[in-house]
This record gives structure tokens, C-alpha cells and sequence, in this order.
């Protein structure tokens, strides 16, 4: 039984790892899949995660939290827009710029404003997000073993989880089943097929940026107000380019990105439940290892020795229409 | 025909993609309610004030020296090499193996060794990606950002065991022998008779930084190996066609970049802290990025871009006392905004420009 809760507890834990991860990665699904490189996802994240605690704390709700993260998410998506679309620069050197933008904006503002070195104050009550019981959960946790799979793992979690999840196959949704989504996923192959059938290229990838930016604003408010009650700077810690990472192991594909979210939401709660794992004895599995692996795995990928992941045709470059 | 005067494309374009970047920087400073004089005032008063100040600007600019020449170099090969930070925290396992394997004499010895230490190491960490890249066809951009992440694990992993100090609470190796000390700048001035901060950790390796931004410059416009890069990073092509091996340049490319970025090991953990500790990169390799960007990838451009970023950054570090209202992170914030003019939006300025300086001439002629 001891052992049945600690699978229960790891698995628990993997999915609350997982979301920031998650939305990270739809973020730059959308984006790449239009053709736009999106390593600025860790910097848009933090400014959200960031302005997500502050208009939480002042105003006490957590939803509006959520709403100005994603402002401030999609403000700096749009700088990314205008430097990567409208002035056809370096997309990647846009994205540094966005990260290291949000890493020193989110300190200089909180500690102007707080005063306390770049940390909000401490959120509580309504300016949190809390654990929601789904109904009858409490009902199956007396059930046999298919119980408390859902009263534990399923029910109890926070309302962006639930959201994050339905994030997934909502995505696929508009990808592969939408006007809008073949013209994205199109502009990300062939813009200029896209362009000759008379459909603006750049309105596309501004609205692809968009729905990136919504989607970090979401995972960044999830950070600071739900999985901890209050901005810590610096507190996206490398999620978004493990979220990248997850991209590419997925291969560019909505349901394998809930995959790969997944299992690197599992290594991230390995790494911090079971810090070096003694495996029978004969040797010591680091932390330092656990933690490197998604990138460990993500270059195995890259390096095609399993499978091979093809990004989208045309992204990275900006397009030029023909004069 | 050019479109625009060699000068305006030299000087002009960086100069006004500067002043946008200090602009809005500006009005964050105004925003949060400070003075933007009073701030440029006393970060250029804390950078070039005193010999100390000196001395740490000039310190941190060696360390940008090397990450922007690292940089650049990739660049020339068009390779965006982001993995500077981590190549140089796995050059810093290097020089700590090199200097801790003997008793060092004398540091004239033991430079030498730990360069090719900081650089192997370095270089090393630089050749997997390159490898995948040439032969694999995997992004760099991505593969260097993972080994980044790969390093600090590495790095971490190090430091809690095999390379800790027994004598140390902290992630950090044994001091290194008294012979690898390198001169400070204090030390080698004072017997010239000029009084030198005794603080500031400006070392020799200063020196080090100017003699590979003249040896890169070297390589890169008079011998043939430079020639390949540039004209492979120009048309990869046309480089093809001219009988230039897109795997030898890229793998070059990026083993000398990787053992520059290393080599950034030398000033921080040789000369400043004598002794490895976790984290010692501090991000330089990633403003290497911006001083690369700034320097337009000349070896010259990145002395200079490195002096101002080197400005930046201990000017920063004084507003904690005079102004504490503005965190050192203003400091990022204004790297940040060179970094997203001078490289990201450089169309902005660059168009009307040449527009300008085409209807200037039709009027002349």
C-alpha cells in the first residue's frame, strides 16, 4: 500500500509540474507552427507571472491575475511580432532580447513598487488559486484502486490545471480542424503558397503570437498564484526552454506535447521527491542528472538516432514577399 | 552600389539603434519614478570614478571580450552559438583539472596549461553540437540552449562531489596552488609607481582578451580558414560550389568559438576567485550576445561594445548604493533593449536610412 501512495503522490505531483510546462509548449506550438522561432517563451512567462501576483495582490482576485499576466504576456509577444514579422529581424536574437527584458523589467518594477528585491507580497485569500474537489471525489476515496485515481489524481487540483488540459485538445482543434488552423500550420510550411492565395502571412503569425502570448500569460499567473503565492524573481527557472525542449520532442504535435510534458513534469517531481536514487544498491542516480535529462533527451531526439524531428518548413524565416 | 555609405552602415545605424535602446530605458527609469541623468550620472561615475571602478569595469569587459569573440566568430559562420555560458562553465572544469593537477612554480607556466585547459574543455563542449549540426542536421540554436542547462547540471553534479573542497560548506573545489596566481593589475602597476585599486580583480587576462580579438581578426580577414568561414557564413552555396566542406567550417567555426567562450574561465576562475565555484559564468556568456551583436561581429566593434557593457555592468552594481531605488537589474533591462535594437530591430532604422541616403544621392547626381 506504502508503495501504491507513493506512485499516487509522484503521479499527483507530475501533473501540477506539468501545466506551467504544458501551456509553455502550446505557446510555442502555435507560434512555431505559424513559422515563428519562439525562445522568448521563459521570458514572457516571467512578466506574467510577475504582473499575475501584483494585480492579484492589489485587486484580491485571482482571475484578474490571470488577465493581467496575460496582458503583459501578450504585450511582449508583441514585441516579438514587430521585431520577427513586421521588421524581419533575427527571430532568435528577438527572443533573447524578450528573455533577458523580462528577467530585469520583473526586478527593477517589483522592487520600485515593493521594495522587497524583486518579490511581490506574499498572496493569500482570494488572490490565489486553490485545490478544487471534484464532485464525488470524496465519495471514491473509499473505492478499491480505480477510486482514488480520480479522487486523488484527477479531482484536487487547481482551476488552471483543468484549464491546461482542456488546452490540448483544444489546440488540435483549431490546428487540424479549423480555416484558421490550415492557414497557420500552411504559413509555417509555405508562406508564399499561403500569400498567392490571397491571405495575409503576417496577419497569420500576429495572430499565432497572439494565442502565444495568451497561453504564457496563463502559465506564468499559474506560477506566481497557484503552484506559489507570490512573484519570486526569477521564478520560471528554465521552464520555458524545458517547455521547448518538449516541443521538439513532441515533434511540433499538440497530444505527444501533452506527452512530453507529461514525462518531464515526472522528472521534475522525481528530481525534487527522490533528490538521488539508489538503484539496488550498485550506484546513485544524481539529481543533477534527473534534472538534465529532458535536455539530455531532447539533443537524442535532434540528433535523429530516435526518430527524427522535422520542424516546420519555413520556420526561423521571415518572409519577404516577392517585389 | 552600396546602398548607404560604409560610415552611415558602421557608425550611423549602431549609434541610433543605441540611443533608441538608452531612450526607452529612460523612460523605464521615468516610469518607476527616478531620474535617467542622475542614473547614467552615477553608473558612469561608479564605472570610471576611481581606479576600482576601473578595474572592475575593465575585469568584467574581459570576460565579455571573450564571450562576444565567441560569439562572433559563430556568427561569421552564421551559427548562432547561444551555448557560450555553459562552454564557459565546462572551461572552467578545465583550468580548475590543469591547475590543480600540480603544484605550479610560477604563473608564466601555468597560464599556458590552463588556457589549453579552459580551451580543450570549452571547445570541447562546442564540438557535439557542431558535430550534430554538420552531420545531423540539428539546430544549434537549440542543441547549445539544452548543453547550456546540461553544463549547470554537470557543473553542479562536480562541485557536490568528486571536484568539492573538503574544507568548503559551498559548491566550490580546493583554492588553487599559490604559484597559478595571476597578476592583478594592482601588482603589475605598482612598481611602475601608479597606485591601483588593490580590490578590483582586473588581472592579466585582460591582456589575454586584446591578443585574441587581434588573433581572431587575424584569422578571420588573412588566412584562408577565415576566408572559408566568412564566405560559407555569406553563401553557403556559393561555398559549396567554391569547394569550402560545410562540416569543416561549421566544426571549426565552433570549436573556436567554444574555446574562446572557455577561455572566459581564465579571468573569473584563474584570476579572480582562484578556485572554482557553481555559477561562475554569471550570464556573461549570454551578454556576449549583445556585445557580439553591438561589435557588428568585428573583433574591434566587440572591444568596444565589451568596454561599454563592462560600464554597464559595474555602473550598475554602484547604483545599489547611490540610487537604491533602481536595481542592478536595470542593468538587463538596458542589455536587453541594445540587444532587441542593434540586432532585432535593425530593419527599423537601417530602411529609412537607406532610403535617405539613396534620394540624397539622386538629388546629387
Amino acid at each position: 500500500m506504502d508503495i501504491v501512495l507513493q506512485i499516487m503522490l509522484t503521479m499527483d505531483m507530475s501533473i501540477r509540474l506539468s501545466v506551467v510546462l504544458l501551456l509553455a509548449c502550446l505557446a510555442g506550438l502555435f507560434s512555431e507552427r505559424a513559422g515563428v522561432v519562439d525562445i522568448g517563451l521563459e521570458g514572457k512567462m516571467l512578466i506574467a507571472a510577475f504582473f499575475a501576483a501584483a494585480a492579484a495582490y492589489h485587486s484580491e482576485s485571482a482571475w484578474l491575475g490571470i488577465l493581467a499576466g496575460c496582458a503583459a504576456s501578450v504585450t511582449f509577444s508583441m514585441i516579438h511580432a514587430v521585431a520577427s514579422i513586421t521588421y524581419r529581424g533575427n527571430q532568435l536574437i528577438s527572443g533573447v532580447a524578450v528573455n533577458f527584458l523580462a528577467s530585469g523589467l520583473t526586478v527593477v518594477i517589483g522592487n520600485a513598487w515593493y521594495k522587497k528585491g524583486g518579490q511581490t507580497p506574499t498572496l493569500s485569500g482570494d488572490g490565489r488559486f486553490y485545490d478544487i474537489t471534484l464532485p464525488f471525489a470524496d465519495y471514491f476515496q473509499t473505492f478499491p484502486m480505480p477510486g482514488p485515481i480520480y479522487s486523488e489524481l484527477i479531482s484536487g487540483h487547481k482551476a488552471v490545471v483543468y484549464i491546461a488540459y482542456a488546452a490540448v485538445p483544444l489546440a488540435w482543434w483549431v490546428l487540424y480542424r479549423t480555416r484558421f488552423g490550415l492557414r497557420l500550420r500552411a504559413v509555417g510550411e509555405n508562406p508564399a503558397s499561403v500569400d498567392t492565395a490571397g491571405i495575409s502571412v503576417v496577419k497569420i503569425r500576429y495572430q499565432a503570437l497572439i494565442i502565444a502570448g495568451i497561453l504564457c500569460g496563463i502559465a506564468g499567473a499559474y506560477l506566481s498564484t497557484a503552484q506559489a503565492a507570490g512573484f519570486g524573481k526569477e521564478m520560471t527557472a528554465g521552464r520555458g526552454f524545458i517547455a521547448l525542449a518538449a516541443l521538439i520532442f513532441a515533434k511540433w504535435r499538440p497530444w505527444q506535447a501533452m506527452g512530453a510534458c507529461l514525462l518531464f513534469g515526472f522528472l521534475e517531481a522525481i528530481s525534487n521527491l527522490y533528490p538521488n536514487i539508489n538503484v539496488f544498491g550498485l550506484f546513485t542516480i544524481p539529481v543533477q542528472f534527473t534534472q538534465a535529462l529532458p535536455y539530455i533527451l531532447t539533443v537524442v531526439i535532434l540528433a535523429g538516432f530516435v526518430g527524427k524531428a522535422i520542424p516546420p518548413k519555413a520556420v526561423g524565416e521571415p518572409y519577404v514577399k516577392e517585389r | 552600389m552600396d546602398k548607404m555609405p560604409r560610415w552611415a552602415d558602421i557608425f550611423l545605424v549602431p549609434l541610433i539603434n543605441l540611443m533608441l535602446a538608452f531612450f526607452v530605458a529612460g523612460l523605464v527609469v521615468l516610469a518607476i519614478g527616478q531620474n535617467p541623468f542622475d542614473m547614467i550620472y552615477f553608473m558612469i561615475k561608479g564605472a570610471l570614478g576611481s581606479t576600482s571602478g576601473i578595474g572592475f569595469t575593465l575585469y568584467y569587459a574581459t570576460n565579455y571580450m571573450f564571450a562576444g569573440l565567441a560569439v562572433a566568430i559563430a556568427f561569421h559562420a552564421r551559427l548562432f552559438n547561444i551555448g557560450g555560458e555553459g562552454q564557459a562553465g565546462i572551461g572552467g572544469i578545465g583550468v580548475t583539472i590543469v591547475l590543480l593537477a600540480f603544484d605550479w612554480p610560477h604563473w608564466t607556466i601555468a597560464l599556458p596549461a590552463a588556457i589549453i585547459g579552459g580551451a580543450v574543455f570549452g571547445a570541447a563542449w562546442a564540438a557535439i553540437p557542431a558535430y550534430l549540426q554538420a552531420k545531423r542536421g540539428s539546430h544549434i540554436v537549440v542543441t547549445t540552449i539544452m548543453f547550456n542547462f546540461i553544463a549547470a547540471a554537470l557543473l553542479g553534479y562536480l562541485l557536490n562531489g568528486i571536484l568539492k573542497s573538503p574544507l568548503s560548506q559551498n559548491a566550490e573545489s580546493l583554492g588553487f596552488p599559490p604559484g597559478a596566481h595571476l597578476p592583478t593589475a594592482h601588482e603589475v602597476l605598482a612598481p611602475l609607481g601608479i597606485a591601483f585599486s588593490k580590490s578590483a580583480p582586473l588581472n592579466i587576462s585582460f591582456l589575454l582578451a586584446l591578443l585574441c580579438a587581434w588573433g581572431l581578426w587575424v584569422l578571420l580577414w588573412r588566412t584562408r580558414l577565415g576566408y572559408d568561414i566568412r564566405t560559407f557564413g555569406r553563401n553557403e552555396k556559393a561555398a559549396i560550389y567554391a569547394g569550402i566542406s560545410p562540416v569543416r567550417v561549421t566544426v571549426i567555426a565552433m570549436l573556436i568559438s567554444g574555446a574562446l567562450a572557455g577561455m572566459l574561465a581564465i579571468n573569473v576562475v584563474m584570476g579572480e576567485q582562484e578556485r572554482l565555484i557553481a555559477g561562475f559564468v554569471e550570464g556573461a556568456g549570454f551578454v556576449g550576445i549583445a556585445v557580439a551583436l553591438m561589435g557588428r561581429s568585428h573583433p574591434f566593434g566587440i572591444v568596444l561594445a565589451a568596454l561599454l557593457f563592462g560600464m554597464l555592468t559595474q555602473g550598475g552594481f554602484e547604483l545599489l548604493w547611490e540610487m537604491p531605488a533602481i536595481s542592478k537589474e536595470m542593468v538587463l533591462v538596458i542589455q536587453a533593449l541594445i540587444i532587441l535594437f542593434t540586432g532585432a530591430l535593425d530593419n527599423m532604422v537601417r530602411e529609412p536610412l537607406e532610403q535617405l541616403f539613396t534620394r540624397i544621392r539622386k538629388a546629387q547626381s
